[in-house]
Order: structure tokens, then sequence, then C-alpha cells
């Protein structure tokens, strides 16, 4: 119809230059479409980012603690009355001996330092942790070779003067609080233009144990980590062999029947029932009718492995489906049994989908508060670490959510502090169980 | 060398019956994919089986190492006989069987391990090496059979998934000999494949019909007419007609044959 010579002139009928109606409705809705999918990622990632802050800018200084450092002479005379070193003869000296010696270092130091007061030595037990002493002592008991010595001492402060230096806690907060006076903040505020009071990294906050309701400085995290490393022991040691292995027969195995088709469904639905659910089944199945010990990490376990099941099943399943089936047919072809064509073949295929399905499931359990609330991890339990593995999985014990909650719930706000810093170790932990996912899926990864 | 290793052995009497089948009948559920099929294969022969597609060739192929077992709903009924032994006896083990009756697949399957891996994994389960040197001597064979070996012998440990489309079927094919199996099954082999490769394996398909019984299946009828002596052409889940290649050819004796290889049907 047209010849080359008119081609350069011509008017197409239809032409692509000049977008019509239809193109232009096409486009805007892209357009709207790309506009909402950017919002809705900026709505998350601002959450996001809100959220970490928050965690961040809250729990933060629940690592820093306060200290009063006090020269300490540790005098033979009442330390150790019978005067032969023997720690076991130097432990009758009770915590209430020792006790005075912290106030009185204090008062002369106080009293060196040209700080004038009106407390009185005994009146300055406000400033340091009911747990001081205590402290002092260990550390006497450990090596009496200090006694006659003049040591310096990091005496713990308590929440109140360790929140004053955090901004927590004010001279108008204090006026209804019968534990500290605007007077002892004198003294603080005194001793720290001395240099006698310095913040530092709280070291007991991450190694050490749950503390009473009155001792939030004392507070740390560190057994209840044991408590979930216990627990996900157990959860790793009998919810992997049996969640792959259930998967590898259901998916390869099993005929396709009724009954597997139900069990299937079952599984899909048990990894929506609610945690707790799971927590009374294991209160009624482990404690009550196994006569299992209460608070104890191995019935935690079990019932995060019960819990953590499906999770791993489903997982494993739909790595294993992902696996091409020519190299099944590949591997039946040469005449292998049907389980070395899972095992030889099948299976390493399907390892890096397992593998982070496995630690999903596992950070899931590590996450978990509910079900513990109902087997009696959660409340003020332990205070010592286990002393082996044994005691590890029978000993009452928390765990590290149990622990936040546990904190949280308390009326001082110092420990609103430290639920919050409990917060920041436990996504360490998850993060590093995702990195280490991400890391195994890289190194298993194959193409084909 | 290796062809004066292959003509020391004659090519075995063309009348011996390899495989002979009876009524063979396949159901998947309701569906009637094979009616009363009976077809007998000899031994160091190729046959061609051709057809339109779903027309049951390879399903049929497929009872042949009872691969179909692997599929839950396919029934088979009828009798086949290899080497005059029933495989759907209940005492057989179709481990065993598949030893014997290798098979290649329309698309290459190497396992994604290194190449010497793939061809070592058949022998090594079936226990036919004493120690890794009797084992290296049998990957070596079954690569040279494969046709293969010169261009991989530099590279065994690399993985066969790396190879081109034309190597990984000649390295399937190296894969199924290593097991020393009496028949070879072929699906469609070549439907994947560029013409030069095609030409390759055809090239093979002849050099193993000296050791082999070969079954192929293949949707190209010049690939039937170029590798095959016996050629069964399949229609509607019908063995149609089953006769000497060139007779297929030259005379069919069905109008539906005719028609298929004129091209009218298909």
């Amino acid at each position: 119809m047209t010849d080359a010579t008119q081609a350069g002139s011509m008017v197409p009928a239809k032409s692509i230059i000049s977008v019509d109606d239809r193109t232009k409705k096409r486009h805007a809705a892209e357009k709207r479409f790309q506009a909402y999918g950017i919002a809705a990622i900026a709505t998350g990632v601002f959450f996001l980012i809100f959220l970490l802050g928050s965690i961040l800018f809250n729990g933060v200084t629940a690592f820093q603690q306060t200290f009063i450092q006090v020269p300490i002479y540790l005098n033979p005379m009442t330390l150790d009355p019978e005067g032969n070193r023997d720690p076991a003869e130097m432990a009758k000296v009770s915590t209430f001996g020792y006790a005075p010696i912290l106030e009185n270092s204090m008062a002369s130091m106080i009293e060196a330092q040209g700080i004038e007061t009106d407390v009185e030595p005994d009146g300055l037990d406000a400033l340091f942790s009911s747990s001081a002493a205590a402290q002092l002592r260990n550390r006497v008991l450990s090596n009496p070779d200090l006694l006659g010595q003049t040591i310096d001492f990091n005496i713990l402060a308590t929440s109140r003067v360790d929140g004053y230096f955090k901004g927590r806690v004010s001279r108008e907060s204090i006026a209804r609080d019968r534990s500290i006076d605007a007077e002892h903040l004198d003294i603080v505020d005194a001793l720290r233009e001395e240099g006698s009071v310095v913040k530092r990294f709280n070291l007991a906050f991450i190694t050490g144990s749950d503390a009473s309701e009155s001792r939030p400085e004392q507070a740390g995290m560190g057994v209840a980590m044991m408590g979930s490393l216990y627990m996900m022991l157990v959860v790793l040691g009998l919810s992997l062999p049996i969640g792959v292995f259930a998967s590898i027969y259901l998916e390869e195995f099993a005929p396709k029947n009724r009954l597997t088709d139900i069990i299937e469904v079952n599984i899909s639905n048990l990894a929506a029932v609610p945690s707790i659910v799971f927590g009374i089944l294991g209160l009624a199945v482990f404690i009550q009718f196994m006569e299992f010990p209460q608070s104890a990490p191995l019935v935690g376990g079990l019932v995060l492995t019960l819990m953590t099941l499906p999770t791993i099943i489903i997982a494993t399943r739909a790595a294993l489906q992902s696996v091409p089936p020519s190299i099944r047919d590949a591997a039946l072809g040469v005449g292998a049994s049907k389980m070395q064509s899972v095992f030889h073949h099948v299976l390493p295929l399907a390892m890096p989908g397992i593998l982070t399905g496995t630690i999903i499931g596992l950070a899931q359990a590590l996450g978990e508060t509910a079900p513990l609330l109902l087997i009696g991890m959660v409340g003020y339990v332990a205070t010592n670490y286990p002393d082996g593995i044994a005691s590890g999985f029978m000993d009452p014990n928390s765990a590290m959510p149990a622990q936040i909650y546990e904190w949280a719930k308390r009326a001082d706000p110092a420990y609103y502090e430290r639920a919050w810093g409990g917060i920041i170790i436990l996504l360490v932990f998850l993060f590093a169980m995702n990195a280490i996912a991400i890391l195994l899926r890289r190194k298993f990864e194959r193409r084909w | 060398m290796y062809d004066t290793q292959y003509s020391e052995k004659a090519v075995g009497s063309a009348q011996d019956i390899k495989i002979a089948t009876k009524d063979v009948n396949v159901r998947y559920g309701a569906n009637h994919a094979i009616k009363d099929v009976s077809v007998d294969i000899q031994d160091k022969t190729v046959t061609a089986f051709i057809g339109p597609s779903g027309c049951g060739k390879s399903t049929f192929l497929r009872c042949l190492n009872r691969m179909n077992d692997t599929i839950d709903v396919c029934r088979v009924t009828g009798e086949i006989r290899i080497d005059g032994e029933d495989i759907y006896d209940k005492r057989v083990d179709p481990v065993q069987l598949r030893a014997k009756v290798g098979m290649v697949f329309q698309k290459p399957n190497p396992f994604p391990k290194s190449i010497y891996d793939n061809v070592a994994y058949g022998p090594k389960i079936h226990g036919l090496s004493r120690n890794k040197a009797d084992l290296d001597d049998i990957v070596e064979r079954a690569l040279r059979r494969g046709a293969i070996w010169d261009e991989v012998k530099d590279r065994l440990d690399a993985p066969g998934t790396g190879l081109s489309g034309g190597q990984q079927q000649r390295l399937c094919i190296a894969r199924a000999v290593a097991t020393e199996p009496e028949v070879l099954l072929m699906d469609e082999p070549c439907s994947a494949l560029d013409p030069i490769a095609t030409g390759q394996v055809e090239e093979l398909i002849d050099e193993l019909r000296r050791e082999y019984s070969v079954v192929i299946v293949t949707h190209s009828m010049q690939q039937a007419a170029r590798v095959s002596q016996k050629t069964a052409f399949f229609h509607l889940g019908d063995m149609v007609e089953f006769d000497d290649t060139d007779e297929i050819f030259t005379n069919p004796k069905d109008k539906r044959t005719e028609s298929y290889i004129t091209g009218r049907i298909g």
C-alpha cells in the first residue's frame, strides 16, 4: 500500500508516538500502583526505624552502671577474728558485718575530700546497693590475703543514684521517695566532681542473675540466657531430627491418601495454634502427667519443640518439594533405592532450605514467652548459674523473653530500663541466628 | 582403541528376544493410557517408538524399568518379561531391575556433583568396584562409551551441570552405561539438543547397539529412521504397527501409520 518514497511523509493511521487514552490510563494505573508500593515500604521502614530507635534509646543505658570508688581498709580484727585466714572461718562474718565497713569508709572518704554534709555514716547506705556488702564479702573470701590492706573498691550505687546520673531520677521525683534524700544527691554530686563516681560498662547486666524487686541495679540476664540456651539445645536436638524425618517420610515415602491429607492439613493448622495452648498442653502432659519438675528448661524446651515442629516440617517439605523431580528420576534410573535417592541426592539439595527453616523456627522459639508462663518459667526464678549439664536442664530457670517480661512487670522504674536492655540482648541473639541462617544458605546453596 | 574392544563382541544374533511384552495395559486412574500393547524387543538392536504426543510411548517405555511405580495412580497390567522373567512379579526388586535396565531421560539431568561422581555413583551403590583404581577404570570406560571422555578427561572434578546440553546428555548416557545394564531406555534423548549434539548422540546410540539393546522414544521420524532397526508406531494408546524400520517407513501397512509418517496426522 505504501511506497518507500512515501514512507517519510505519510502520517500513520495509528501513531505510536502520540499516546492514546487507553495507554495513558494504563500508565496512570502503573504509577498509582508503584506509589502504593513505595508508600507501603516507607511506612514499614518508618516503623522499623522508630522501633529500633526507641529500643536503643531506652535500653542502651542498661549497659552502663554507676559505681562509687571508695578506698576501704579491710580490718583483720573484725573480718577474721580467729586470725587464721581460713575462708571457712571468715565466712562466719556475715554481710551485716561488712555493711558498716562500707558506710564508715565512705564517710571517711567524704570527710577527706572536704565535703560537708549532715548525713550520718549509717545514712550513707542509701547511696549504695544492698548487695554491695555481699560483693565486698565475696571479694574478701575469695582472696583472704587482702586483709590488712586498703583496697580501692567500686561500690555498686543504688538504682536511684544510677538513675540520677542517667537522667531518670531528678530532685523533683525523689520528693516522695523515702529511700533517698536531696542531701544524698548533694553528696554524689560532690563526689562526682572529685572523680569518685564513675559510670562503667555493666558486664553484670549480661552475665549476672536476676535480683529481687529492691535491687534493680544488680539484676542481669546471664542466668536467663543459660535457661534459653538449654531450652534451645532441647528444641534443636528434638525438633530437627523429628521434623526432618517426619517431612521426608510424608513427602517422599508416604502414600498419598486421605490419612496423609488429614495429617498435612493438621500440621499446617498446628503452625497457627496460639503458643499459650502449647503451654497448657505442656503443663498437663509434662508436669502434671509425667511429673517433670516445674520451671525446668527441659520442660520449656519440650513445649517449644512442640511449637517449633510444624514450622520446621513445613519449611522442610517446601525445601524437598523445590528439588527438581528430574534428580529423583536420575537416581532411580541408575538403580538407586528410594532411600538412597533421598539421602544421597534430594536431602543435600534441600539442606539450605531445611537449615534456614530450622533456624527461623529456633529464633521463633527463642523469643517465645507465653508457653513459659504456664510451666512456671516466668517470675523471680533463678539466682544462680546451673552447676552442670543435668542441673542446667532440670533446675528451675527462666528464659530471656520471660526475664524481660518479668522486669517490665515490676514497679521500680529502674527495671524498665533493664527490660529494654534485655530486649537489645535478645535482638542481638535473633540477628545472630538469622545471620547464621543466611550464611548456611549461602554455603550450601548449589546451582543446577 | 575402543573400536576393537567392541568388535570383539559380535553383534548378537538379531533374533534373540530381550524383552517380551504381552497385552500390557496402563491406567492413570480413569485414564486408559496404554491398551493391550504387545511388543518383542530384540537383543542388540535399536527399537524406536514413534507417534504423536500423548500416544503413550513414553508411558510404555517407563513400564519397562518400572519407573511408573513412582506414580501413585498408575496401574500396570499384562506381562513384561526380560530374559523370560516377569518384571512385575512380586519378588522382583525394582532396584535390581533398574540396574539391569538403564534409562536416559528427555532433559539432561546430571546430579549437581562432579563429572566423576555422576558416573561413579551407580557403580558405587551397586558395589561394582573393589577399590578406587577399579572405580577410576569403570568411570573412564563409561565416559569413553558415552563418547565424552576426550572432552572431560582433564576436568573430572568439574560439576556435571556446568557442561553444555549435549555434553550433559552424553554424560547421562555414560552414567547409565556405567552400571553395566543390559537394556538402555531412552526417552526422547535428543529433544533438548541442537542438531550437532543430536548427531553425536545418535552416533553414540549406534555404537551402543553392539552391546545393549536400546529402546528409544522419539518425536522425530528422521531420527527413528536413522538410528533404529525396529520401529513401533503408537497412536492414542494403541500400538498400531511394529516392524522393521525400513518396512514402516517405506511400506506401512496401516492407514494411520502412513498418515503419520507422511505428515498428515501428528
